[in-house]
């Protein structure tokens, strides 16, 4: 007979125990350091270099350099993190990842962000004594 | 660490014989896999105590039959069916032959297309 | 004579976790033969690597499975490595090892969760899934995901592990026994799960070794055989035996994963033990691949075979997978004939399918 009973003793320990399930979303989620999420773009500090666009193994990045806009399909993009790591932008990245998924979209969509054209600052003059 | 692996050219003909002989000797069907280069390349891997060996064979790219192993490797008969759908190839005698229907795919052999044709503007 | 009914099987079916679907050859409640349909998720992977270079080629390995996702992207990587001649680094090998056994500790508990739930022991199911919460935990932490883990390159590992990280996992293992061997127990010593269990599903020696079965359903029927004994990539440090039951029929089964997830938690304790201090986790990848190899590797169900073939340009010329649940559909055939209709999805369980995989 104790060998049906044999799952009696976890269940009622378990019973007396705290719940382990979350209440999520009613209590925040809880992630580590590393945990993978959504892609966001912080405007101000990009620069159209396009290298993100060109490391996207699926394409879900695009990046114009002449109408000045940096747009991504949430559909496509499998949070690999790619694109943070090869944004050159010192000392801040401008792209970095939310410990979060994407908020649910009402439509299948691109999310565009318009990103200001910077013009590289001039270039120091040479004096003629120094030039080849 | 990587394992040494042979692989054996045979001709249609010989399949048959060998893979009984195969069977006598106790080695463990593993897969059959096809590659398509400028002909389709067919190959029957067998295992026994971790040495794996590897049989070759050829096949023209369209038009071509093979014949079943189904005799002696009952398993034999997904992989058959597989070939059958995704390459086109006609196998002869596979005791449980699903008529190009296994994998549920509209196109007819699409691993194996044939190259596009070059249009000349007029 | 007896009259013959056909009764369709799935593909949806409240105890089946994968799309499978069977025509059941009915005589009177015994099933006298069973006609397996498979080709409801074939997305055609493998022709994707005519489109995508070498290198982005591993995130579509990953994706073919949620469950054995890690090892099919050794399994890629091992072949790539080998034609190009690379000499992965000693930590990076022992990295690997690290999460392919950990993959096995977490694909072994939903299995036992999934064929609990079959025979209706719904709390024991909860259990086993509640203990493999904390393996999941243990993934996010070093890897950044719970499923899709994004931690394998061609030369290395992506990401590498600290030591404080190391010594905080050897507890938690700790933990995780304790609680495992609980569950174990049940699994181990109940008399129902025994009854349900026995002299179901039956299959001899010989007929697995003529249909080419593999993984714990050869071994559960007499048969030694584990890929890790080839001691590919790190396992040559790693010091295991297979572990092999006569029985044959779905008690058997079951046995052998719940010993392999203690021979696993070893494993893991060794691999910590046996990592270097410091030292790099890739090496870099220059040139082409070319030539060809088939890559074996154990995943959580059986034998896994990568033929990987490549012609000098960054796009491999072919991609073949065979996964363990393909080369079991046979068998499954086998072990239907013959059987109560009530047993048959305990006996579609027990082979542990994972059709994602089988049809790619």
């Amino acid at each position: 007979m104790s060998d049906i009973l044999k799952m009696c003793k976890t269940v009622v320990s378990s019973l007396r125990k705290k719940t382990f399930c979350q209440m999520y979303p009613f209590q925040p989620a809880k992630f580590h350091t590393h945990t993978r999420g959504h892609i966001k773009l912080d405007a101000a500090k990009c620069i159209l270099c396009t290298l993100c666009a060109k490391r996207c193994p699926t394409g879900a990045l695009e990046v114009d350099r002449v109408k000045g806009y940096w747009q991504i399909n949430r559909y496509k993009c499998i949070m690999c993190i790619e694109c943070v790591h090869a944004c050159p932008v010192k000392p801040v990245k401008a792209l970095t990842t939310e410990q979060q998924y994407a908020p649910p979209m009402a439509k299948m969509e691109n999310e565009r962000f318009d990103v200001e054209i910077k013009k590289p600052a001039a270039a120091p003059k040479v004096a003629a004594a120094d030039a080849p | 660490m990587f394992e040494t692996q042979e692989i054996i050219n045979i001709k249609k003909e010989e399949l048959l014989p060998k893979v009984s002989s195969l069977l006598k000797d106790g080695q463990r069907l593993v897969q059959i896999c096809c590659t398509k280069g400028s002909k389709l390349v067919v190959d029957y891997s067998f295992d026994k105590n971790y040495k794996f060996t590897n049989f070759r064979l050829e096949l023209d790219l369209q038009g071509d039959t093979l014949p079943s192993i189904t005799e002696v490797y009952f398993a034999a008969f997904t992989y058959e069916n597989e070939l059958h759908d995704l390459f086109g190839i006609n196998v002869v005698g596979n005791k449980l032959d699903f008529g190009g229907k296994f994998y549920r795919i509209k196109e007819t052999a699409p691993f194996n297309k044939p190259p596009c044709q070059e249009v000349k503007n007029a | 004579m007896p009259k013959r009914t056909v009764i369709p099987f799935g593909p949806h079916h409240p105890v089946l976790p994968e799309p499978i679907h069977l025509d059941l050859v009915l005589e009177d409640e015994k099933v006298v033969f069973a006609i397996p349909n498979i080709g409801f998720i074939h997305r055609g992977l493998e022709l994707l690597c005519e489109k995508k270079p070498f290198q982005d080629m591993v995130l579509v390995a990953e994706r073919i499975c949620g469950i054995c996702s890690l090892v099919h992207g050794i399994g890629f990587v091992n072949g790539v490595e080998k034609i190009m001649n690379l000499q992965v680094p000693e930590r990076a090998e022992l990295l690997r090892v690290f999460w392919s056994e950990m993959s096995r500790i977490h694909s072994h508990l939903l299995w036992l969760g999934l064929a609990a739930d079959a025979i209706g022991f719904e709390s024991l199911f909860m259990h086993s899934w509640r203990v493999r919460e904390l393996v999941l935990d243990i993934f996010e932490e070093t890897t950044g995901g719970r499923v899709i883990f994004d931690a394998i390159k061609v030369g290395g590992v992506k990401k590498n592990i600290s030591k404080e990280t190391l010594g905080r996992i050897l507890k938690q293992l700790d933990k995780i026994e304790e609680e495992y061997k609980q569950i174990a127990d049940v699994f181990v010593n109940d008399f129902t799960i025994a009854h349900r269990w026995s002299g179901v599903g039956v299959l001899t020696k010989e007929q697995a070794e003529l249909l080419g079965a593999v993984g714990p359903c050869a071994r559960a029927s007499g048969i030694n055989f584990d890929v890790r004994m080839i001691k590919y990539g790190g396992y040559d440090k790693i010091s295991m035996e297979p572990i092999v039951e006569t029985a044959g029929d779905c008690y058997a089964r079951a046995l052998v994963r719940v010993r392999e997830v203690y021979q696993s938690l070893d494993q893991v304790r060794q691999a910590i033990s046996k990592m270097p201090e410091g030292g790099e986790v890739e090496v870099k990848v220059t040139g082409f691949p070319t030539g060809e190899y088939f890559s074996r590797v154990e995943q959580p169900r059986g034998e896994v075979i990568y033929y990987v073939k490549g012609n000098g340009t960054k796009f491999l010329d072919r991609f073949r997978v065979r996964t363990p649940t393909f080369a079991n559909v046979g068998p499954l055939v086998q072990m239907l004939a013959g059987c109560d209709l009530a047993d048959v999805p305990a006996i579609v369980l027990a082979i542990d399918p994972c059709i994602s995989c089988t049809e790619r």
